[in-house]
């Protein structure tokens, strides 16, 4: 009986992650200009993989493989909102005119 | 069943993204479907067994390839190179044709290979000598210890010949430029939090390489993603290629590796490990091996010193 | 039923074509260097599958090994091309090699 409902609950999670993942691939090739396909990208991707790491997680046999997954999903996090801000300050230079430039602040 | 049908959608989705690589119009797009195409390949190595290979894959073939070609679309855009003029449609179809015919061709002898022997049983025998559980880390550092000392060195050829390519004012130079980012900013603190992350899953998958899938190849370029990582935020500046501690990180693998072979040879047979040693041994050649391929890997992917020492 | 070996074999077989197609009919050398990545990791993928033939063996061990050891030499070779295109294209303003710049 417990193990129907662990069941049912990972299927609708994963289900739930899939449709953000859905939706944020609209959202990625529908959507006009650079910003709102980043918006559209990064908020659903992340929430999406964050469904389909609970609905494993439930699935998983040790806490050792749910600290893994837990740690993927953390790592995808910081790198996906490192690389939005960084795509979306290039296009907004861009915006600006002129090509995108580094920033330029003196060595450490 | 469900497998099957799994199998098909990722074979279709490879060939679509390779299509994509080699026939878009944009460059970096190509690059991109590139990488894309990496990732699938690496899912497709999961469905054959090989976890192993699908490591490599992911972190070499997707991951350390698509940085380079990314970083070499960015180069020849600044040199403002001139649109290669496109193929006339006769030599086109006629490419096609012949691509095709080896399509099938290859296909074929697929279909028509006698049956799987394979070296399983052989490799499966004499496993508990080799020193490591990990069968592919045996093959690799053992049975055929040749094949990846040779390679470690053509991974040295490969670095010596790109920087053969620097300009003379800059021979002894830093390689590529050295990153300036914004203290404090959203790059600077990216290349703070992800190094220690790196470093230890680096040293974990070389570590755990005789047990589980894993090795200093797959280690290596770990390491050297969080390497280049640490570079392009700032955090360190690209190695002098002259400095001796990088000259002695380079060779240490190799040389590491050649001693052990040569020592062998003095016992009786080059390059063959002891039994009752050769988990030391297979533990000591992948640590020395890893900091060599990490280093080399990451200087490759930077490219030639290009400003004065 | 197809199983995976068979099926992952002929996907590497139609990837050679792929890339072969690219490499021939494409004069940008950074797309010929690519296009010759595509081109090896379908040699890799038929030398995998066929290794995985007797999948109740498991995936052989020694292919395994030996592709684990082509990706890396692709990656050097890979390394060296891209750095002397950008050298050829720094010293000429082509991407391409003079035979194929004209008509």
């Amino acid at each position: 009986m417990l193990e129907l409902a662990t069941d049912a609950l990972t299927v609708a999670l994963t289900a739930a992650g899939l449709v953000f993942f859905l939706a944020g691939t609209v959202g990625l090739i529908r959507f006009p200009d650079t910003f709102s396909r980043l918006h559209a990208l990064t908020k659903a991707d992340n929430l999406g993989l964050g469904f389909i790491v609970l609905g494993l997680a439930l699935q998983a046999e040790s806490w050792h493989a749910v600290f893994k997954l837990g740690l993927i999903w953390a790592l995808a996090l910081v790198a996906a909102g490192t690389a939005a801000q960084l795509v979306a300050r290039t296009a907004l230079r861009a915006d600006e005119g002129g090509r995108p430039t580094r920033q330029a602040e003196g060595r450490e | 069943m469900s497998g099957t049908v799994f199998d098909i959608v990722l074979c279709a989705l490879i060939l679509g993204a390779a299509l994509a690589a080699v026939s878009g119009r944009d460059p970096f797009a190509a690059v991109v479907f590139f990488v894309v195409y990496g990732v699938f390949i690496a899912t497709a190595w999961l469905r054959l067994d090989a976890v192993n290979v699908a490591l490599a894959e992911a972190a070499i073939g997707a991951g350390l390839t698509g940085v380079l070609l990314l970083g070499a679309v960015g180069r020849l855009a600044r040199l403002r190179e001139t649109a290669p003029p496109a193929r006339a449609a006769g030599p086109r179809l006629l490419a096609a044709l012949a691509a095709g015919g080896t399509t099938l061709l290859l296909g074929w002898v697929f279909l028509t290979l006698p049956e799987p022997a394979g070296l399983h049983a052989e490799v499966g025998a004499n496993l508990a000598a080799a020193g490591s559980e990990n069968a592919v880390t045996a093959v690799l550092l053992n049975f055929r210890a040749w094949d990846t000392l040779l390679e470690s060195i053509v991974l040295l050829a490969a670095l010596i010949g790109i920087w053969a390519l620097s300009p003379d004012a800059a021979w002894g130079g830093r390689p590529g430029m050295t990153q300036r980012t914004r203290a404090g900013g959203v790059l600077a603190q990216f290349g703070r939090v992800l190094p220690p992350i790196g470093l230890m899953v680096g040293v974990y998958l070389v570590w755990a390489g005789t047990k589980q899938p894993g090795g200093a190849f797959q280690g290596g370029t770990v390491l050297a993603a969080v390497a280049l990582l640490a570079m392009m935020a700032g955090r360190i500046a690209p190695p002098r290629v002259s400095a001796p501690g990088l000259r002695l990180a380079l060779i240490l693998g190799p040389a590491v590796f050649l001693a052990v072979g040569l020592a062998a040879l003095a016992a009786g047979r080059f390059l063959w490990l002891p039994p009752e040693h050769a988990y030391a041994l297979i533990l000591g050649i992948e640590a020395a091996l890893t900091v060599s391929i990490a280093a080399t890997l990451a200087l490759m992917v930077i490219g030639p010193p290009q400003e004065a020492p | 039923m197809i199983g995976s070996a068979t099926l992952y074999g002929l996907c590497g077989a139609a990837l050679v074509g792929i890339g072969l197609y690219g490499f021939v009919s494409h004069p940008g050398l950074l797309r010929r260097v690519l296009a010759f990545n595509v081109i090896g990791s379908g040699i890799f993928l038929i030398f995998g599958a066929a290794g995985y033939r007797d999948a109740d063996a498991g995936a052989d061990p020694v292919p395994q090994a030996l592709i684990i050891t082509g990706i890396v030499v692709a990656l050097s070779l890979t390394a060296l091309a891209v750095a002397l295109i950008v050298a050829h294209v720094r010293a000429s303003g082509h991407g391409e090699l003079p035979e194929d710049a004209g008509e």
